[in-house]
């Protein structure tokens, strides 16, 4: 059955026409956690608010485990569903730079189109330094194209590459969730703070 | 506690509910579409579909634009993640109408001016940007969406920001706390 617009169930338009939709889901559920203040999000890093890591690490484990089980049921053909290639060194990099842009701006760019659009003028400005900072990877591609490429491992999945089925990799992910979710509700009574 | 307080505590989603909620849409995602969300995708496309119209023959010799025209055919702009970003912004502001929270600020800690918040915004929003070129996706597409199928990249991508950002937040702590 699914994907369903791979598997042409429903046609190109329909998919784009959904993927507004979807969006107003995203949207919406990121700005009513919160997701479109600065402050907010950059709790997480000193304890006094870790709204990102509860609500992301529980969004990635309910559709990891939604996708476990729709693929048991036969519900959707996971052969199909794309997978973020892996290219070791700029996965590493980008990240890097994508942390140290977290805390210098307070938003990821997601988060920043739900600040900009409650009025946050910081989000927007944030939005224009994406923009630039898009750009210029773009206007300067030749320079670091090698970087970019490099290692490139294929689709490989976390549980392959760590010898466990998925079954096995997704409990001891949400074990692991757990822990860091009682650790978090300790350093929000630790380090109060008043809500932004 | 007060009943003001209570109010204050109670104005956000609880983030155990919230983040069940990001589960389903990404599931949604994944089921209907066959990918996860993403969000620096459509700013990719923007750009692309910019370089082209103001600068078409030097974008014909671009790696960049070469690159994105593999893995993207047709119109950059009629592509899953820039309907589903237009779609992100109706959706904050629902959500923000809905709770009251529609109102122009520069949201910022009362140590900073709010200059350097927007500076500090615009340098962040460039280095993100640019991150986000590198590791083929932001939070959402590369880290959220890349976990969510088990992707090793989407695993290595989400350690590289939250480490950095754990590793850098002692010196930015004033802009912040």
């Amino acid at each position: 059955m699914g994907p369903l617009a791979i598997n042409e169930i429903i046609s190109e338009n329909t998919n784009l026409f959904l993927a507004f939709i979807i969006g107003i889901g995203f949207g919406f559920v990121l700005e009513s956690s919160g997701f479109s203040s600065s402050r907010k999000l950059a709790g997480v890093f000193y304890g006094y608010d870790t709204v990102v890591l509860k609500v992301f690490f529980t969004g990635a484990i309910t559709c990891m485990l939604g996708l476990l089980f729709f693929s048991l049921f036969g519900w959707v053909d996971l052969s199909l569903v794309y997978i973020n290639p892996t290219y070791l060194t700029s996965a590493i990099v980008g990240g890097v730079i994508m942390g140290a842009g977290f805390i210098i701006g307070g938003f990821c760019p997601g988060t920043s189109f739900c600040g900009a659009a409650i009025g946050k003028i910081d989000g927007i400005v944030f939005i224009v330094g994406l923009f630039l900072g898009v750009l210029i990877f773009g206007l300067g591609y030749n320079l670091w194209d090698e970087l970019y490429l490099a290692k490139n491992l294929g689709t490989p999945k976390v549980s392959e590459s760590l010898g466990m089925g998925d079954g096995l990799f997704a409990l001891i992910l949400i074990i692991v969730a757990l822990a860091m979710f009682t650790v978090a509700e300790w350093a929000e009574k630790k380090f109060p703070r008043e809500e932004y | 506690m007060t009943e003001t307080k209570q109010i204050r505590k109670t104005k956000y989603l609880n983030p155990y509910i919230g983040g069940v909620l990001l589960g389903l849409v990404l599931l949604s995602a994944n089921f209907i579409a066959g990918r996860g969300l993403g969000a620096s995708g459509a700013i990719k496309s923007t750009i692309v579909a910019t370089m082209t119209t103001v600068a078409p023959a030097a974008s014909e010799k671009s790696g960049f634009i070469k690159e994105f025209r593999e893995s993207h055919g047709g119109n950059p702009m009629k592509t899953w993640l820039v309907f589903e970003m237009l779609g992100v912004l109706v959706g904050g502001f629902l959500s923000g109408a809905i709770a009251g929270r529609l109102k122009f600020k520069v949201e910022h800690s009362p140590k900073i001016t709010s200059r350097k918040r927007l500076l500090l915004a615009l340098t962040g929003g460039v280095l993100f940007g640019f991150g986000s070129q590198l590791g083929r996706g932001c939070t959402s597409g590369s880290a959220l969406s890349g976990m969510a199928v088990l992707s090793l990249g989407g695993f290595i991508t989400m350690m590289a920001i939250f480490g950095t950002a754990f590793a850098l937040a002692f010196f930015f702590r004033k802009n912040w706390i």
